[in-house]
């Protein structure tokens, strides 16, 4: 029998675990010839700001090694423009909608999340901690555990209770931790880790920057491991903080390594420009993989990780897998790379 | 018409001159093609470590095997030289057709069809789709040296008449297209340009065609690497035809806009008039404009 998909985040309630990530799926309508947007668990839309926004010169994107480098700039049409083209839209189309919000300063954010509660059908915002602060020289805010703090506390003051708030962490920072907990305190019912690293390519036939932005946030499933170890940690200190795992999503396998880490659903992101119907085949191939485990719910497999790492001792101590489950069988280390 | 995403088997790969040429059995994309419109392909196999699509418009597409699919491209990197490396019987993911057509005149017109490099690929399709609706084709075709011109033989098989340019004189006449253009403009009596090159000829090229009046269809070749609109990478600076500026996606709002609407000298930045640039003012909210009003628009003669 394929394995129970629904997805919880909080009060939030998903048909599955698999979504389109912030930046990666355009407002929707981009990736619509390729996949049914009201299949997918939820479109996390890209990040609104206030007003129009041309974003940076190109050229913006470099390719580098399992990983794509960009400097977009939040190109972006303003939260007017979302809300009446945009949102509607997505929501014709039986999508489930989770805004992304950006601001520069915390006041700018209050305002979106202000906006977005009048909104009908906003499932939930994500909060994009990595834009630059403008108050603080361009500093994003992601990157210090008060400014994080003030800017949850204000999307969560402009917005209905029933609207679940994530704070979209950077793992650019010397502890994760310490922010994801200033994000919680501030009234952030979730958290969506991880944003792009930042990185750095050089055109050596042109000895310049491979961006017009100089730098860009590297993202692909060169960052997974990263993604992977902040889920591990955020989710060691708050394992009851429903996480929307992103970081270099490609297959179903990957998705189950961030849901073992902690996630509670997954974000498909990069991938969504090397494969624009990657979401349901990531899902498809996620069905794939609990079939393989033996998963009766894709709910079980959540933070299952932990179970083996230091005094929890064995899988067995959480029961998810039963036991046929392959994981009762195979010890760490046991096969041979293939 | 809405692209597909199809898995496609490689029929042919041939070497032409400097360039490359891949053949696919790509049925339901053929069937959808519109000249001037592109596909993407994903390079580097199964676990590829490159994630950016390889963008190509398409040369021609043909009936055989259900419907082929065929793009010309130079292996400069290392994603289009694993393409070059192909077989027969390799399957490709490719989606398309992809953005918007080069649109044609309503009435009988007399066309000249630009091309520069493997840019003159996607000319060929359209000049059979403008015999169609009775329109002459010339052809102005060049690149750096003879075997970096393609198509010239076909040019003169089909054209009304074909000039052709090189760099280093080893075809045609030495010089570039840019400077045999107002010769041919007036020989020819153009009354519409479809042009397809690298940027700085489609802004020269853009420039001597206003001096005699005659609209320019311009296919930009920027890089890409979703090509369906999402990555938000293939941007420049197009003028609406409300007057307004837009950094638009060549993906999805082109490849083919009107040479007089691309802010040619401003590609690469952000012109402080576009809309969202630092600085801008939004209007008052009942005359802010939300779409991104049309770039592609009729010209008198293309529409």
């Amino acid at each position: 029998m394929p394995a129970d998909l629904r997805s919880r985040l909080g009060q939030l309630e998903l048909p599955n675990p698999v979504l389109a990530a912030a930046g990666c799926a355009g407002a929707g309508r981009e990736l619509a010839h390729f996949m049914d947007v009201a299949r997918v668990g939820a479109i996390i839309s890209k990040s609104i700001m206030t007003e129009p926004r041309t974003g940076n010169p190109a050229p913006r994107l470099a390719e580098t090694p399992s990983g794509l480098l960009n400097s977009v700039g939040l190109q972006g049409p303003g939260i007017d423009a979302f809300l009446q083209r945009d949102l509607p839209w997505l929501l014709s189309h039986g999508a489930r909608v989770i805004v992304s919000v950006a601001g520069q300063t915390i006041r700018e954010y209050g305002a979106l999340a202000a906006r977005l509660s009048d909104a009908a059908g906003v499932s939930a915002v994500e909060v994009n901690l990595s834009c630059p602060n403008a108050e603080e020289t361009g500093r994003p805010f992601a990157l210090d555990p008060g400014t994080a703090g003030q800017v949850v506390a204000a999307v969560r003051g402009g917005l209905k209770p029933d609207i679940p708030v994530f704070a979209k962490l950077s793992a650019d920072v010397t502890d994760i931790v310490a922010v994801a907990r200033a994000c919680v305190t501030a009234g952030a019912d979730g958290l969506s880790l991880i944003n792009v690293l930042l990185g750095m390519a050089i055109d050596p036939g042109t000895a310049l920057p491979a961006l017009a932005g100089t730098y860009g946030g590297l993202s692909g499933p060169a960052i997974r491991p990263v993604a992977v170890r902040c889920i591990w940690q955020v989710r060691e200190a708050f394992p009851d903080v429903p996480i929307i795992g992103t970081g270099g999503v490609r297959s179903g396998r990957d998705a189950l390594e961030l849901m073992l880490a902690g996630a509670s659903v997954i974000g498909v992101g990069t991938e969504l420009v090397h494969d624009p119907s990657a979401c349901s085949r990531v899902l498809r191939e996620l069905e794939e993989e609990l079939a393989v485990i033996g998963a009766d719910r894709a709910a079980d497999v959540i933070g299952q990780a932990h179970g083996a790492h230091g005094a929890h001792g064995a899988h067995g101590a959480y029961g998810a897998y039963g036991a046929h489950g392959a994981y009762g069988r195979l010890t760490r280390g046991a096969t041979r790379w293939g | 018409m809405a692209p597909v995403q199809v898995r496609a088997t490689v029929l042919t790969v041939r070497r032409v001159d400097a360039y490359h040429a891949i053949t696919l059995v790509a049925p339901a994309v053929a069937a959808k093609f519109r000249p001037g419109q592109f596909i993407t392909l994903a390079v580097g196999g199964q676990e590829t470590s490159m994630l950016g699509r390889r963008a190509f418009t398409v040369h021609d597409v043909r009936p055989d095997h259900g419907g082929t699919v065929e793009f010309v491209f130079e292996a400069r990197g290392p994603g289009t030289r694993w393409l070059a490396s192909l077989h027969a019987r390799d399957v490709l993911d490719v989606v398309g057709p992809l953005g918007r057509p080069f649109p044609v005149p309503r009435d009988p017109s007399r066309c000249l069809l630009v091309g520069v490099g493997y840019g003159s690929a996607p000319l060929f399709a359209l000049a059979a789709r403008l015999r169609v609706r009775a329109c002459s084709v010339d052809f102005l075709i060049g690149g750096a040296s003879a075997d970096r011109v393609f198509g010239a033989l076909t040019a003169r098989r089909t054209g009304r008449s074909a000039t052709v340019a090189t760099s280093d004189g080893s075809l045609g006449a030495r010089g570039t297209v840019s400077e045999m253009l107002e010769q041919v403009i007036r020989e020819a009596r153009t009354e519409v340009i479809y042009a397809s090159a690298p940027v700085p000829d489609l802004r020269a090229i853009t420039a001597l065609a206003a001096r005699y009046d005659v609209p320019v269809q311009a296919s930009v070749d920027v890089a890409m690497a979703c090509g369906t609109g999402v990555c938000m990478g293939c941007v420049l600076p197009v003028t609406g035809t409300d007057g307004i500026t837009r950094i638009v996606r060549s993906c999805v709002d082109g490849p083919v806009f009107r040479g007089d609407l691309v802010r040619w000298d401003d590609m690469g930045t952000i012109p402080f008039d576009a809309l969202g640039a630092p600085g801008w003012k939004p209007l008052p909210a009942q005359e802010r404009p939300t779409g991104s009003a049309s770039t592609h628009a009729e010209s008198r003669h293309a529409g």
